[in-house]
């Protein structure tokens, strides 16, 4: 058990700058592996945490190069090898899972080609003997029909599916090491809990020791038994996984910790000041020294060192570790957020919405119609209140960006009619709507580097809602950009500034801002913390809340994750391939009686918490359409009770705390099945 | 998928359909006719009667080109004014010479320029991508006409090496057509060549930073077997357009080139009828050219469909 696999040994790896300054990616990172043990490596994006993975198998990404220290493998440097050597050990000793498979698996070669290349490049096995292999591989990583899933090419699999041949590819030459990079992150929570519960599978079964690198730390808590943790190219923290998750003695690793929004918590996750440091940046001192609460002057000038503490058996690079061991009961709080819905105005009403992405027909073109029976969003009616925040839930293909996207103008809806303040029918096409109401919903989206325009610097973007809609110029157009700028807590430096110059959570700041300058009614927001780092998610959701209270307005939030939704959203709608499923205020749609659909996330959802396990209920297979009739979930429900299931819509059903759950099984009986 | 195949095909017959109005309502706004512009001052009297009768330019206009049309449909051009013969006689080893050029050209030029692209590519800013890079970028920035001048000046009239003018007679063998065609294939290739080749170049290095080519170096696939099997498919798919576009664009090139060498193709044939203002042939060879435009842009269309299983099995499903 305790023989070392791969030994890091003060590795540090860099680029050269234009300057022609040495910067280094990595610094003077050290760690083991050990023979069947899987370590978790975790940090935010450009801690340098791939950066080490690759150089785990020898591989420098184009542009860096390593500085000094050595990969041991077997005893063995593997950055001193030559690409001959380094052939024999990719793939047979250590094999990769790549972040996203879909672009991994090579587009032109079909599936059983690609898993039967390892398997020649690896084994001696002869063609019948690896046929074999590749059916039983496939059949390993539990896909369907294996026998037919090797004739096909990579773009015809969902997303999961793409996963799991990764898996049985990294899997066919036997390897004593697997590096996963970040192996589910993009996929849905469903498939992303079953994927995990595979590769644990596979550690058990095989004995074989993995590295898993992610910035999820739900995902990280499933599967490690030990945790690393970079912060700025640096280890910071090092120990089991138990200890760091439960008892963080690291102020970064307690902050990230913090800003981690959690199912079982109603409130807002705290979040961390500032953001890290660029590479190159750190002269002296702590590199966490900026954004701690714990850093004393000392910290400014000398860099702490990695400091074994024996009764934990953990490593840790902080001078004021010990004042973090008595805060851990903290660590299960967060900050309550006011509602402020008590007037309860109906703003915005959606009234039996359908949408379709059908291709209208020649005719029904020239009718302006469309003709779709089974339309991708159907049957929708939520009635949304002033000051609240709404959630719309579900996976992807949920139909829930498509609801947002009619609501602001951009779809045509089918059927149904959007009604805004005082029942006004608003127009399904955005040509027809009056600048007014143009000005009234705005929207946020999910990606701030494709929503910004490059060429555009901070002033110009936001005075362009300005003079849109107010005519504002001069001195008086300033202004309100400088207030603007204050409200989503910029400086007004930020003004020349061009959306490259900015962090990720800095430009979603500045697309709050572009929304808010608007002085909208409605936000709608699709996504607007997917693309960030948790701890400057937690500060985004902490600012939108912030702005709600001050300002009144009025949220819907699209999200696909789940303990997001529970932090900010007052109400939530849980939808299922376009169609609702459950809606109800957010502390009561987390408690059962739940729909199965709800039943099905919440059991999903990865906690960083090694004791709370995900549950698995449902198959994660992927419904390419909505069934035509009966219940959207038929076709995964774990609950489902017959034939009624398949052809009658169910009926709303409406608990004491105002939760409606569309099911036919009664809600009483719904509710004792889930204890 | 045959339906697609027909769609494709059909949208071809109404681009040529398109063509040949234009150039025929081209033809009609002209101030005279045919006959007027070709006899110019003899332009009256039995000489314009008989041309006149000769072409039936004595009927509507509309009638005329349902005529032509038809015609032309059939594989009759119709009469040519200044050969005094069918038009199909003129074109017929007109044709044969410009095909045999372009399909050398093609036939040299595609396979180099892939094989430059893809070394330009593996061997990024080495030695080699700066040497060929720079000649191919030397080689894009020369017109034809100039590029073909100098080969004349340096390879036929300093070195004396090669004819400058080529002078086929009709029954030359492969053989002696061959050495007679080298300087005008270098002229109209080097510019088709060097094009292709960036494209090429472009195209590699772009899979060559894919996440499946990571993979595969990460999966412990060998250097060479990696460019063959991973990169290449995915590279040199996307260029099969710009090939169709470059070679349709190489017509051009075959119109200066030949004129340059005195080559009796359908390039001369062109500017010969402009100046000899001899319509009926100036109409059919818009038609031709048209045709192969649009049969290259097809095949290529029809190809990357073939050869990309994104998009067949798109197809199929539908």
């Amino acid at each position: 058990m305790s023989e070392i696999i791969e030994s890091v040994k003060n590795l540090s790896i860099g680029f050269n700058s234009q300057q022609g300054k040495q910067i280094s990616i990595l610094r003077n990172v050290s760690t083991n592996i050990k023979k069947g043990e899987t370590v978790g490596i975790v940090g935010e994006s450009g801690s340098g945490k791939s950066t080490l993975a690759l150089a785990m198998m020898g591989y420098i990404k184009q542009g860096l190069f390593p500085l000094k220290g050595e990969c041991l493998f077997k005893s063995k440097d593997l950055l001193k090898m030559s690409s001959r050597q380094l052939e024999k050990i990719r793939g047979r000793k250590i094999a990769m899972i790549p972040q996203n498979a879909g672009q991994a698996l090579t587009p032109n070669l079909k599936i059983g080609y690609q898993i039967d290349e390892a398997l020649r490049l690896h084994t001696d096995l002869n063609k019948t003997e690896r046929d074999k292999k590749i059916s039983e591989l496939l059949n390993k990583v539990r896909l369907p029909s294996p026998e037919t899933m090797a004739f096909r090419y990579p773009h015809e699999l969902s997303g999961g599916q793409q996963q799991r041949v990764a898996v049985a590819m990294a899997l066919a030459g036997k390897p004593d090491l697997l590096l996963l990079d970040e192996p589910t992150t993009g996929l849905d929570v469903t498939t992303q809990a079953h994927v995990l519960e595979l590769l644990r599978f596979i550690a058990k079964d095989t004995g074989t020791s993995m590295i898993y690198v992610s910035h999820d730390l739900g995902a990280i808590a499933q599967v490690s038994d030990r945790i690393v943790v970079m912060y700025a190219g640096e280890i910071v923290l090092e120990g089991p996984a138990r200890k760091i998750l439960k008892e963080p003695i690291h102020p970064y690793t307690y902050g990230l910790l913090k800003s981690i929004p959690k199912l079982s918590l109603a409130g807002l996750p705290a979040s961390m000041p500032g953001t890290q440091p660029q590479p190159g940046s750190i002269n002296e001192g702590c590199s966490f020294y900026d954004r701690c609460n714990l850093a004393t002057d000392h910290c400014k000038k000398n860099s702490p060192d990695l400091e074994h503490i024996k009764e934990l058996d953990t490593n840790v690079r902080c001078f004021n570790h010990k004042e973090l061991i008595n805060q851990n009961n903290n660590l299960q709080t967060s900050i309550t957020k006011k509602s402020n819905n008590s007037e309860a105005i109906e703003v915005l009403k959606l009234k039996d919405v359908s949408i379709s992405y059908a291709k209208q027909k020649f005719f029904d073109q020239l009718l302006n119609k469309i003709s779709d029976q089974n339309p991708t969003v159907k049957d929708i009616n939520i009635d949304i209140k002033k000051g609240e925040t709404i959630a719309l839930v579900g996976e992807s293909g949920s139909g829930k960006s498509t609801i947002l996207k009619s609501i602001a103008g951009l779809l045509k809806t089918k059927d149904g009619q959007i009604k805004f303040e005082n029942d006004r029918i608003l127009s399904s096409d955005l040509k027809m709507r009056n600048p007014n109401d143009l000005r009234a919903i705005q929207l946020i989206f999910q990606n701030p580097d494709e929503s910004l325009n490059p060429n555009h610097t901070v002033e110009q973007i936001l005075s362009q809602p300005l003079k849109l809609y107010f005519n504002l110029s001069g001195e008086e157009l300033k202004k309100n950009i400088i207030d603007l700028l204050k409200k989503v807590r910029l400086g007004e430096f930020y003004m020349s500034r061009y959306p490259r110059q900015l962090s990720g959570g800095e430009k979603q700041r500045v697309a709050v801002a572009r929304a808010f300058a608007a002085k909208p009614d409605i936000i709608l927001c699709d996504e607007v913390t997917s693309a960030l780092d948790v701890s400057v998610q937690a500060a985004v959701l902490n600012l939108l809340q912030q702005l709600k209270e001050d300002l009144g307005t009025t949220y819907v939030f699209v999200s696909h994750d789940l303990a997001v939704v529970r932090a900010i959203s007052d109400r939530v709608a849980v939808l299922y391939q376009g169609r609702l499923c459950e809606i109800g205020p957010s502390q009561n749609v987390y408690k059962f009686p739940s729909h199965p659909y709800t039943e099905v996330l919440l059991g999903a959802v990865l906690e960083p918490d090694p004791d709370i396990k995900p549950k698995l209920v449902a198959e994660d297979i992927v419904e390419e359409k909505p069934p035509e009739k009966g219940c959207s979930f038929q076709g995964r429900c774990p609950r489902k009770i017959g034939d009624i299931c398949n052809l009658e819509l169910p009926p709303w059903q409406i608990d004491e705390n105002g939760n409606a759950i569309r099911c036919h099984i009664n809600i009483d009986e719904l509710a004792s099945l889930q204890q | 998928m045959l339906l697609l195949i027909l769609k494709r095909i059909g949208l071809g017959l109404i681009t040529l359909f398109i063509v040949s109005l234009i150039t025929f309502v081209g033809v009609e706004v002209l101030p005279g006719d045919a006959c007027t512009t070709y006899l110019e001052r003899e332009a009256y009297g039995a000489a314009l009667d008989a041309c006149i009768k000769r072409l039936g330019l004595d009927v509507p206009a509309y009638e005329r080109y349902l005529d032509w049309a038809s015609n032309v449909v059939r594989g009759d051009f119709g009469y040519s004014l200044s050969g005094e013969m069918p038009i199909n006689e003129v074109l017929g080893p007109r044709v044969k010479n410009s095909l045999v050029l372009a399909s050398v050209s093609i036939l040299i030029g595609i396979p180099l320029a892939i094989v430059l692209g893809i070394i330009t590519a593996l061997w990024r800013d080495k030695l080699p991508d700066i040497m060929i890079s720079t000649i191919t970028i030397f080689s894009m920035t020369i017109p034809e006409f100039i590029s073909a001048t100098l080969l004349i000046l340096i390879v036929a009239i300093w070195l004396g090496w090669l004819p400058g003018i080529v002078i086929i007679p009709s029954d030359a063998t492969f053989y002696e057509l061959l050495s007679n065609i080298i300087l005008p294939v270098v002229a109209i290739s080097m510019i088709m060549t060097a094009h292709m080749a960036r494209m090429v170049r472009s195209s590699v290095i772009q899979v060559m930073a894919s996440d499946y080519v990571q993979m595969a170096i990460l999966k412990g696939v060998p250097y060479w077997k990696m460019v063959f099997r991973h990169v290449l498919p995915n590279a040199l798919l996307p260029a099969i357009n710009v090939v169709a576009l470059t070679i349709a664009w190489l017509l051009g090139g075959v119109v200066v080139t030949e004129v340059v060498f005195n080559y009796p193709g359908l390039g001369r044939l062109v500017i010969e009828s402009i100046s000899n203002r001899d319509l009926p042939v100036v109409q059919a060879l818009a038609i031709i050219l048209a045709s192969i435009y649009v049969g290259i842009n097809l095949i290529a269309d029809l190809m990357t469909l073939m050869l990309n299983p994104r998009l067949k099995s798109l197809q199929i499903r539908k």
